[in-house]
């Protein structure tokens, strides 16, 4: 007998602390395939974000790294520059890479620096209890937007893979999302294709990938899947970019 | 005798680290220490380092972040305000363990300030600066040959404890040129030839860097700690480590190493200052001696504590060109067992030869004011 779906080597085999419905789950096991089907997990070198997945570490097999909020692409620049040989990707909320980090994001991308970007947005911060954030969409209540995103105080959603789209040493940026089962599986293409970019020392690849927060949202699981799929591909339009 | 060449306090300390097998530079420009980006831009490379002009102190500091973790020997280096800046990442390298040299060539604040020299952030500096408990080493050289001298040290010292190592300088030490003996496989601290890079630096040798996990379990390089107790069992770790540091890292010159009724204790450029009005001052058969902390954390309490009990009635002077940091340091190594006054100036300012020597004058007539 044949096995044809097994726990991913790169993926411990314990329980997460993510809540019921949370798409971190899948990105990491999607991270995870992606790396074993490559053959690079003893290449791997990671940061992982703050936010959510703060302790993303202690569920890939990996060597990983943490860096301060916001800091990670800064971190990852000079890990891939003092490391050549190591594959260097970042896990970033959009709190993370769209918010306090949007210097380190537009400059690393600016520099081409030759690493993979996870981008998760949920649209909310989901590890400080729901807050506004850079990519929450116009209208959508959170803890600080009680009254719902408006322009005149929280300005449009920040559509930070079009901006970084502009710059010239950005290799690739594509928009994904793990509403449903084929999404999912062009996630898992589009992330093993930015691993892929940097195995063969291509350039700078991001990959947003939309995510359910059924908790902050306000939502059962499968109502979050849905939201994304009727309202947030709306804001975010999935596909290439760059 | 060794070859020497003339190179300004900046350079110096960059000439250092590529000694030193500086594997990864980080900086952004600030005055008064753009010599020394510069001097990382043309030459590191050359050395087979790599130089990142960063978008921001953050970055910069970020970037030492991830290089250390990564193995390499690390440095930054800023000016005052952008060590304020600096402060979060210095406070993830401590609580991840992380090696690596910072340095601030000083000048005057608060905020914007000038580009003067200053040492107003002797307090930043020695009392962790960032949030949470922690320690950075901090040398603070008085001359070019120093600043190379202490720079080459602070590698080493950085990889022998897993700390952040300070060179605090300010603009003047920064700017000046003298001449200086390089390629030296040794550092003189206080007259004593200290020998360097006894320490393997490899990233092969720390059992703890990010190599990729090949043949070995994978590692983690993290300040987060989550569960029940464990933040606190890694904080009493880090104050054993500190305790160990304190033990045998105080560094201090007593420069004429005579009994003295009056002692100046100032460091950097301030005590060269002071150096010459109290060679005046001892020509004219006067007793003052000079005491130059050449750590600042570890402060050399326990060395200025042995002096004092030394010389029964000594009195101390502390010179800075701050409003009253170091002085607090002095007066708790001596726990009022001794007299303690202040000359400081700030801004811009710099107490001159003969304010010194009008300072020191009072304290041998018995006219101090005790400093609180």
């Amino acid at each position: 007998m044949t096995k044809i779906y097994t726990h991913p080597r790169s993926l411990r085999p314990v329980t997460t602390h993510y809540c019921p419905g949370c798409g971190h789950g899948i990105a990491h096991r999607l991270i995870a395939e992606a790396i074993d089907e490559l053959k690079v997990r003893e290449r791997i070198i990671a940061i992982a974000p703050v936010g959510c997945a703060v302790i993303a570490y202690d569920y890939w097999d990996f060597d990983c790294c943490e860096a301060a909020h916001g800091r990670a692409l800064a971190v990852a620049t000079a890990i891939k520059r003092v490391r050549p040989q190591a594959i260097v990707f970042t896990y970033q909320g959009d709190g993370d890479l769209a918010a306090i980090g949007t210097n380190e994001t537009i400059h690393a991308a600016n520099r081409g620096e030759k690493v993979s970007v996870f981008f998760i947005n949920n649209a909310v911060y989901g590890m400080t209890g729901g807050q506004l954030a850079p990519t929450t969409l116009l209208g959508q209540k959170t803890v600080t937007t009680p009254q719902g995103r408006e322009i005149k105080s929280h300005g449009y959603p920040l559509r930070i893979s079009e901006m970084l789209a502009l710059l010239p040493a950005v290799y690739s940026i594509e928009r994904v999302s793990l509403h449903e089962p084929a999404q999912i599986l062009k996630a898992k293409q589009a992330i093993r294709q930015a691993l892929v970019n940097q195995i063969e020392d291509r350039g700078f690849s991001l990959v947003e990938i939309l995510s359910p927060c059924p908790t902050y949202w306000a939502m059962k699981p499968q109502e979050a899947m849905n939201w994304i799929r009727d309202v947030v591909v709306k804001e975010f339009p999935l596909g290439k970019i760059k | 005798m060794r070859k020497r060449i003339l190179l300004t306090g900046n350079e110096a300390i960059a000439r250092a680290a590529i000694d030193a097998g500086c594997g990864c530079y980080a900086g952004y420009p600030i005055t008064p220490q753009n010599e020394l980006i510069a001097y990382m831009a043309q030459h590191l490379p050359q050395s087979g380092g790599v130089f990142i002009q960063a978008e921001s102190e953050l970055a910069a500091i970020n970037m030492v972040f991830g290089a250390a973790a990564a193995g390499a020997r690390a440095m930054t280096s800023t000016s005052s305000p952008g060590m304020s800046l600096k402060q979060e990442g210095i406070s993830y390298i401590a609580g991840a363990e992380l090696p690596a040299v910072i340095v601030n060539i000083m000048r005057g604040g608060p905020g914007l300030g000038n580009i003067w020299p200053a040492q107003s952030d002797y307090f930043q500096a020695t009392r962790g600066g960032g949030h949470g408990d922690y320690h950075s080493l901090v040398l603070a050289p008085a001359s070019v040959q120093e600043a190379y001298d202490l720079t080459r040290l602070a590698f080493d010292l950085a990889d022998q404890y897993r700390n952040q190592v300070i060179i605090l300088g300010d603009g003047m030490l920064g700017q000046m040129m003298e001449p200086l003996a390089v390629n030296s496989r040794w550092s003189i601290v206080n007259g004593q030839r200290k020998e360097l890079s006894t320490i393997d630096h490899r990233p092969s040798t720390k059992n703890w860097a990010l190599t990729g996990c090949v043949g070995r379990k994978p590692r983690v390089v993290k300040s987060f700690f989550m569960h029940e107790g464990e933040l606190e069992k890694h904080n009493l770790g880090l104050q054993k480590k500190y305790a160990r540091i304190c033990g045998k890292q105080q560094m201090l010159e007593d420069v004429y190493g005579d009994k003295a009724k009056v002692f100046v204790v100032a460091y950097g450029i301030m005590a060269r200052i002071a150096k010459a009005a109290i060679g005046n001052l001892r020509s004219r058969g006067q007793k003052v001696g000079l005491l130059r902390p050449i750590s600042l954390w570890p402060f050399p309490g326990d060395i200025i504590r042995r002096i004092a009990a030394g010389n029964p009635g000594v009195a101390f002077g502390v010179v800075e060109m701050s409003y009253g940091q170091m002085v607090q340091d002095v007066q708790l190594a001596l726990g009022g067992k001794s007299p303690v006054t202040f000359l400081g100036r700030s801004g811009g300012g710099i107490p001159s030869q003969a304010e010194i020597e009008r300072f020191i004058g009072k304290l041998l007539n018995g006219e101090w004011l005790n400093y609180d």
